[in-house]
């Protein structure tokens, strides 16, 4: 008997008690209910990544275990990047959970049940060895976020962002579909190692490029990249803060976990031989994300917008790494988005202590709030070192995801890539650094009280009025959660752990042999390791950041009279990306559909 | 074997697609939703189905006669259902757009946008 089934077991009965009982209804019972089954999620999920390190845990639900090699039933395959996935989603939900006991003012029992539900379904998607039940706990995750974000339902602003996140995801999730009906149609089967094993070594052809097309197309709208990722700065600028912190600490990287995860077990076999076509490809698409990311963050002065962007941005970096069709891109993702999730997650709750304290998350309306007491100038402290951490500083954060995806990118040959990973979280870290510049430091010049963009006095009644103190439940997630990011780069063999983790993901054969005959033959492989240049490129990033920061805080006199055309001519091109931006779901429909169009053509023209 | 119902499939996909980017009403775009959803269920069942084959009920059916593959319409029910409760969400919103703001145009909620 496996640990595994209980993962996703465990919050789905919590969150079913917390729906039917009267008597669980009230607010502390919740939280404790809450709290102590995601703490219960993390401690299974660690034991699980503790037994996955050898052989993946394999456990068949209801014993359907596959005869000859031919699998008919259910599977759940945990590896070490599934299971270390898991881990992450679990402690985010925790951190949330403490972050929200005393962040809403009247927030029901059911606030709870959609979180854990919402948390089974990302674990189940991370632990799934099966294509289908894949789709069934991205439906369920889906379901339960757009829930979520709609959850102040009586605004304008939650409800327009849930309407476009829902349309544009059911729209994913009927590529996803399709996908899987003509991958079933070619296969016979629904297991990825068994898909794997039908297609290994067969010539590809239109039907298996537009079931890769249709697939990714459904996975990559989650992992919001552009042309399809309008959805998430929508849903984010609207959704409860915490409730934000979890889908930027870790729902947006799932979409790119099931993409990659899909192809080194499905069609690594089939698409190998296309791989130098397919590579390109896929990392131009995460260099535009990467940059037009960036490049909206620096535009935003809604904090919650500015931060959804900055995550779209990073998302284009993981894609770049995945893209590399490499077991080195792969670790370097996943140490990545391990820095990540927890620097995004802290940052998200900075701005819910600020959205708590002056109900507002205006960056130009806060301007010198910060600087009201003790406990808010710790928060200022923890913006910065969030920052810090998103750009990478060396040693600190995302460094070693990032400096693993430099030499990713130049083994590759994309050592060019290497700009974009400097550019993008230079950009990104220096809009957090202007922020908190301008909120706790109170710098900058005082902008006419109501400018062009819009304004949203949505955020009043998340949590109804101002306080005048923050509570200790929400400083200690936030505290915990930045240290965390600044260290997870100090953990002793961590880069050597996901290299060895990826090289195992990346092993269609062994994993094969493991899901369908109990035992996988997994090489082990030589790590490599950071370089002295990683340093340099890091330092860079910082550096970049700290200019943007200072330029736009106190760079507003600074006019080069011989630029002004360029100016205006760049400042017109930015207008014309802010009006893509149109909130009208009709308009993401007909990018997700003009990109679903483009994806099928271009892998078609790849594997002709 | 033909090729219809997969013609069929990605003609209903474009209708509902089509559909839902011109809809100037949720109650008409939660249905182009589920128009597109519909071109799944097609293609699923498209993909099991055998000429001159039973319905996979096997109670009466003698051992040895041939039916439609089962499974896809095993998931073609789990797409109904998945289908079922986002349109359930979906028109839970669209109801309290019209009770709230008093409009049924996503256009005119437009609060987001750059």
């Amino acid at each position: 008997m496996s640990i595994a089934p209980l993962v996703v077991a465990v919050p789905l009965v919590a969150a079913a008690a917390l729906a039917a009982s009267d008597f669980l209804h009230r607010r502390w019972i919740a939280d404790s209910v809450g709290i102590a089954a995601s703490l219960a999620v993390v401690v299974l999920c660690a034991i699980l990544l503790g037994h996955a390190g050898r052989q993946p845990v394999v456990y068949w639900l209801g014993g359907w275990e596959p005869h000859h090699g031919v699998a008919l039933g259910v599977s759940l395959s945990v590896d070490t990047l599934g299971a270390g996935m898991a881990t992450l989603v679990a402690l985010m939900v925790t951190a949330t959970l403490v972050f929200s006991a005393r962040y809403f003012e009247a927030v029901g029992h059911l606030f709870h049940a959609l979180v854990l539900v919402f948390m089974a379904a990302m674990v189940g998607f991370c632990l799934s060895g099966d294509l289908f039940n894949m789709l069934v706990f991205f439906e369920l995750m889906s379901i339960a976020a757009y829930a979520l974000v709609a959850y102040k339902i009586e605004e304008r602003g939650p409800l327009q962002g849930a309407i476009n996140f829902a349309v544009s995801n059911s729209v994913g999730a009927i590529a996803i579909f399709a996908g899987i009906a003509l991958l079933y149609g070619r296969t016979g089967a629904l297991n990825l190692a068994q898909i794997g094993e039908e297609l290994n070594g067969q010539p590809p052809d239109a039907l298996i490029a537009v079931a890769f097309a249709l697939i990714v197309l459904g996975f990559l709208i989650k992992a919001a990249v552009f042309p399809v990722h309008f959805w998430l700065a929508d849903a984010y600028a609207v959704a409860p803060t915490p409730v934000c912190a979890l889908f930027s600490g870790v729902m947006v990287e799932l979409g790119l976990y099931a993409v990659a995860r899909i192809y080194w077990t499905a069609f690594d076999g089939i698409l190998s031989p296309d791989a130098a076509a397919l590579r390109p490809l896929l990392v131009w698409i995460g260099v535009v994300t990467a940059l037009v990311g960036a490049t909206m963050c620096l535009r935003q002065r809604h904090l919650k917008r500015m931060l959804a962007f900055s995550t779209i941005s990073h998302g284009g970096l993981f894609l770049i790494c995945l893209g590399l069709l490499e077991h080195s891109g792969v670790a370097a993702a996943a140490a990545y988005i391990l820095g990540h999730s927890f620097a995004k997650a802290a940052l998200f709750m900075c701005v819910g202590v600020l959205l708590h304290r002056f109900a507002e998350v205006d960056e130009l309306r806060l301007r010198g709030c910060g600087a009201a007491d003790a406990g808010l100038k710790l928060v200022g402290l923890l913006f910065v070192a969030g920052a810090v951490a998103l750009a990478g500083a060396p040693m600190l954060g995302v460094f070693l995801g990032k400096s693993l995806g430099e030499g990713a990118a130049e083994e590759s040959g994309y050592a060019w890539a290497i700009a974009v990973f400097v550019l993008a979280s230079g950009m990104t870290a220096g809009a957090v650094l202007r922020a908190a510049g301008t909120i706790f430091g109170g710098w900058g010049e005082d902008e006419p009280p109501e400018s062009e963009q819009p304004q949203e006095h949505d955020e009043e009644t998340e949590t109804r009025e101002p306080h005048d103190r923050t509570p200790l439940t929400m400083l200690i997630p936030t505290v915990a959660l930045t240290l965390t990011a600044l260290a997870v780069g100090f953990l002793p063999g961590l880069d050597h752990a996901v290299e060895e983790a990826a090289a195992r993901f990346t092993d269609a054969h062994a994993y094969a042999g493991a899901v369908l005959h109990g035992h996988g033959a997994f090489e082990s492989i030589e790590p490599k390791g950071l370089k002295a240049v990683d340093f340099l490129w890091s330092s860079l990033s910082l550096a970049l950041a700290m200019t943007i920061a200072a330029l736009s805080l106190f760079g507003g006199k600074l006019e080069v009279s011989a630029l002004g055309p360029l100016r205006r001519r760049a400042e017109a091109g930015l207008e014309l990306l802010g009006t893509l931006h149109s909130g009208h779901v009709g308009d993401y429909v007909a990018w997700i559909t003009a990109a679903g169009g483009g994806l099928a053509v271009a892998l078609g023209l790849i594997v002709r | 074997m033909t090729l219809l119902p997969y013609l069929v499939a990605v003609w209903v996909l474009c209708w509902g697609l089509y559909g839902i980017v011109t809809s100037r009403h949720l109650v008409h775009l939660v249905v182009c939703l589920g128009v597109a959803q519909a071109a799944t269920y097609l293609l699923l069942v498209g993909v099991g189905y055998r000429n001159g084959a039973a319905a996979p009920i096997f109670a009466g059916l003698a051992p040895g006669t041939p039916v439609v593959d089962p499974v896809v319409q095993a998931l073609a029910l789990v797409d109904i259902v998945v289908e079922a409760t986002v349109s359930a969400l979906l028109l839970a919103l669209a109801v309290q757009a019209q009770k709230r703001f008093g409009t049924v145009d996503p256009d005119e909620l437009h609060s987001l946008r750059g």
